[in-house]
């Protein structure tokens, strides 16, 4: 760190400390006065549909491969990074790969979510469920695997649920990449994933 | 309880006719209303072209001229908000005639509705309306709910023109955007005021209404100078003068001479 | 009234914005596109039940964080530094882009990605950069589009809110070779898709704004719907996160209140389709940089009037909800953030060049209501208005017509008189004459029908036991 910078530092910091400010409070959300949803199942799919998702009821794992397959950009992609393998081969393996950049042609990626959230259909991807972060922005699409029971109401229990976290890289993903920047008419697939499949197992 | 008129200096010398339906409404009420001589302007223009030190002693003017009624009413959500609101810049917090004031200036459909807990007005008026609600009394002096707040509120002057019989009050697109007269906002910014009374106007056409009504003068000064500038099929009337009107047609019909309903 | 408001002078806003808003069919179009944006936030914060209580925890969170900021934002070093990253202090714009460009040239940068940042904006970095021989990428769409163009966003979330798609085309076409006449904005994604994967391909550094500060573990939020940002930072080695002191909230789970609230009151959508959270560097190889701006916002903090615009989150609210934003464009407001926000943050950088955005406004106080931290943006624009008539920023005429108004207005027989002569000459002056050029109200508005007499001259008239001839001050 250069000497002028270590100086900023200290100009702003007297700068501020020369106005001390009273500080109300920081307040605690009340649980009770925030939205809870009877169904949280039924809330998750309505949710995720509206921002283009498009979520799977499942049981089984080999179900998530046969709904793939009745995909047609499945069946014809060739470059698959899982970390699901009980439901999806990989093709590619992570494991092999030091530069992220070598996964540029991803077709699919398979990861699996922590927990969904019913109020906006957000899905918490830990980064170190992710062998390369990049993978699940590269890919051309982008499948997660949820369990059902892992449905939270809001974002009040998505963080608390969350914790304290650690080192990393983490990412609440709520429906496929998208942008209206040309005349707010909504395209899905703007630089991410062009579709995103959610499949919610038990 | 001795209740002061308010009536601001346009509407004053401009439409008299809202002043007087003002006075009529309240009389009809069974209000007993002064209308204290020596008033002019509440001092908003200068207030809101940032003219502190030319705004104070009209304000100390106007308290002064206040101070002594139980309650003041005045046809204008502006001028009511510029006392409730932005007196306060001007007084000190112990000044127990501001402080009187402030709690004790009312907008006529909240002093109706709030004060003298009318909520419906025997009356008719055998038009098709549309409301436009101006934004200080709406969100400023907080007389209905606004579109972008969802704090549930009783919009009181649509409480009052729905009790009315014969009116048909014609829903419009967009429920509370500003007409784009704003004070000096209307010189200074011309083409965009223009534009957005334009907009305002036409939606209310639009709807199938005949009679765009609102709270506020100001805004139906504006508005219908453009109106009457494009011959557009709009007529532009005070809450006070459909409310007076209403009682009217029904007094003449019913033979009602005392006053509709007595001040609490 | 009108006679004395139509000596005021012209200011600058009305005349950049003139083009725009006379331009009817584009004025409707972009004003229809916002409020269309609008309706769809009103969806969403009527779908929470708790909206109102949510903003009122925000403001609240935000005051806390805006007063105790010294100690939050050492707290957040001293937990950005454990966790890896490191951590720069800027006073000023030029200093923010110097320290940027050392770490590109430490690094033989090239080729630099970069996702929106309205802060990197604010301190001018793609021009910085770009005349130091850098190559700078603007990855989100419409910073692309308006980058291509040679343009400036219009907008804090919608940058090219203000072009049609058929410009886009042009663009597009000119740049990116897409086929003539192309207008589908399908088509045109696609192939800024195509032309960007390149550009994040070769990206040596990623830059990024950032949305949120969090003191108490050290990390750092990004919001994208395009997955830009997150694209940008997960190839190169090195991310720079660059931000406003205000940024910081101060617990993790705070970021529950601001991610409920930012995008709904943004473009209406119940959250971003990525919210990234930025725990120190990718990995050992790594580095991330986080460069820390106070810019002004020192100086805006030490006044009580107009502190809590550090609030803003800049999710573009009150410019979607603005009438006169929607109506005259974003261009018009000549500063990186247009619209009410940033007619309160324009002049309290340079009140002198921007001293006619507070007038830029109706006070109509819709984005007051709309804001989801609650800054009482009307108010502060009226509060500017005060501060800029007390530096004599305000145009003589104007300022001596309130003189006059407010003379005038303090005696009463002199107001009477001058209101009698007023409606007289409405009344005997042809309409040519009393709807003269020079009367700014009258070239688009007719003067209203003078009556014969005032209500003052009516009452006496009509209820001469009315207090008309003595007052209650009088008696008693």
């Amino acid at each position: 760190m250069s000497e002028t910078q270590s100086n900023s530092r200290q100009v702003i910091l007297d700068r501020l400390k020369g106005c001390v400010v009273d500080a109300p409070e920081l307040p605690t959300i009340d649980p009770a006065r925030v939205v809870q949803f009877d169904d949280r199942l039924q809330q998750f799919q309505e949710t995720l549909a509206s921002v283009g998702g498009e979520a799977h009821l499942v049981d089984t794992p080999s179900e998530i491969h046969e709904k793939l397959q009745a995909i047609e950009v499945f069946q014809s992609a060739r470059r698959i990074a899982s970390t699901v393998p009980e439901a999806v081969t990989a093709t590619v393996d992570l494991a092999t790969i030091d530069d992220p950049h070598a996964l540029s042609t991803l077709d699919w990626t398979i990861v699996r979510g922590e927990f969904g959230v019913a109020e906006n259909g957000a899905i918490w991807i830990d980064g170190k469920t992710l062998p390369h972060r990049v993978m699940i922005f590269i890919a051309q699409y982008l499948a997660i695997v949820i369990s059902r029971s892992d449905l939270l109401n809001n974002m009040h229990e998505a963080y608390a649920r969350i914790g304290a976290p650690g080192p990393g890289f983490g990412v609440f993903v709520s429906g496929p990449s998208k942008t209206a920047d040309i005349e707010q008419s909504l395209v899905l697939g703007a630089h991410g994933c062009r579709k995103l499949q959610v499949f919610l197992l038990p | 309880m001795t209740v002061a008129l308010f009536i601001p200096c346009y509407i004053d010398q401009f439409f008299p006719d809202v002043a007087i339906a003002t006075l009529t409404l309240l009389e009809r009420l069974g209000v007993e209303v002064e209308y204290p001589a020596g008033q002019t302007c509440c001092g908003q223009p200068m207030a809101n072209t940032g003219c502190d030190a030319d705004t104070a002693p009209v304000a100390k003017q106007w308290v002064k001229r206040f101070a002594s009624y139980d309650a003041v009413v005045c046809p204008s959500g502006s001028c009511t908000s510029m006392i409730r609101n932005h007196y306060a810049d001007y007084f000190g917090p112990n000044d127990t005639e501001f402080q009187h004031l402030r709690e004790n200036t009312y907008e006529l459909c909240e002093f109706v509705v709030d004060r003298l807990g009318v909520r419906s007005i025997p009356g008719t008026f055998n038009r098709p309306v549309s409301i436009h609600s101006s934004c200080h009394g709406l969100r400023e002096l907080r007389l209905g709910k606004c579109s972008e707040n969802m704090t549930p509120r009783e919009d009181k002057m649509r409480m009052l023109l729905e009790s009315l019989d014969g009116i048909e009050i014609k829903p419009i697109t967009r429920v509370d955007e500003c007409c784009g007269f704003g004070g000096t906002f209307a010189v200074a910014e011309r083409e965009t005021s223009v534009a957005m009374g334009i907009d305002r106007v036409t939606d209310h056409i639009t709807s199938g209404s005949e009679v765009m009504i609102a709270g506020d003068m100001s805004c139906l000064m504006h508005m219908g100078g453009l109106i009457r500038r494009r011959n557009m099929p709009m007529s532009v009337k005070h809450i006070a003068e459909v409310l007076a009107e209403a009682m009217q047609s029904d007094s003449s019909g019913s033979d009602r001479s005392a006053p509709a309903i007595a001040s609490r | 009234m009108t006679s004395l408001t139509s000596t005021l002078p012209i200011v600058d806003h009305p005349n950049a914005a003139r083009e725009f808003v006379t331009n009817e069919p584009r004025s409707h179009w972009h004003d229809d596109s916002l409020w269309f944006v609008r309706s769809k936030r009103d969806k969403q914060a009527q779908s929470i039940p708790e909206w109102e209580y949510l903003r009122e925890q925000a403001s609240t969170i935000k005051t806390h964080t805006i007063a105790k900021l010294p100690e939050y934002l050492q707290q957040f070093e001293a937990n950005a530094t454990r966790l890896g990253a490191v951590v720069h202090w800027a006073a000023d714009a030029e200093e923010h882009n110097r320290i940027v460009l050392d770490l590109l040239r430490r690094n033989d940068t090239l080729r630099i990605v970069k996702s929106k940042s309205m802060l990197t904006e604010e301190c001018g970095l793609n021009e910085y950069l770009i005349e130091s021989g850098i190559e700078v990428v603007d990855t989100d769409l419409g910073e692309r589009i308006v980058q291509l163009r040679g343009e400036t966003p219009s907008h804090i979330v919608l940058p090219a809110i203000h072009i049609k798609k058929e410009e886009v085309g042009d663009t597009f076409h000119e740049h990116l070779g897409t086929r003539a006449g192309e207008s589908d904005p399908q088509v045109l994604t696609e192939a800024a898709r195509g032309h960007l994967r390149g550009k994040f391909l070769s990206g040596e550094v990623g830059i990024t704004g950032v949305n949120f500060a969090i003191a108490d573990t050290g990390g750092l939020v990004v919001c994208t719907n395009e997955g830009n940002a997150d694209l940008g930072v997960s190839l190169p080695r090195i991310h720079i996160a660059c931000m406003g002191i205000e940024k910081l909230v101060p617990r993790f789970q705070d970021l529950s209140v601001f991610t409920r609230l930012l995008a709904r009151s943004a473009t209406g959508q119940p959250i971003t389709s990525y919210t990234s959270h930025f725990h120190g560097p990718r990995d050992e190889n790594s580095e991330l940089h986080i460069v820390l701006v106070d810019n002004g916002r020192s100086k805006i903090r030490d006044s009580k009037t107009f502190r809590d615009s550090l609030h803003c989150i800049r999710c573009g609210a009150c410019m979607n909800t603005c009438p006169v934003y929607r109506r005259s464009g974003g261009h018009s407001y000549r500063a990186t953030v247009p619209g009410p926000i940033g007619s309160v943050l324009g002049p309290a950088k340079n009140a002198k060049a921007h001293k006619s955005l507070p007038f830029a406004c109706s006070l109509c106080g819709s984005c007051t209501d709309v804001c989801p931290v609650k800054i009482p943006l009307h108010h502060q624009l009226l509060a500017w208005r005060k501060v800029l008539v007390g530096k004599r920023l305000v145009a003589w005429n104007k300022r001596m017509a309130m003189k006059a108004a407010s003379f005038l207005f303090r005696n009463p027989p002199l107001f009477a008189a001058a209101g009698y002569l007023g409606r007289v000459a409405l009344k005997v002056l042809p309409k040519s004459l009393a709807h003269n050029r020079f009367n700014t109200w009258a070239k688009d508005r007719d003067l209203p029908e003078p009556p014969k007499k005032s209500f003052h001259e009516w009452y006496a008239k009509n209820r001469p036991s009315g207090s008309q001839t003595v007052s209650r001050e009088e008696q008693s």
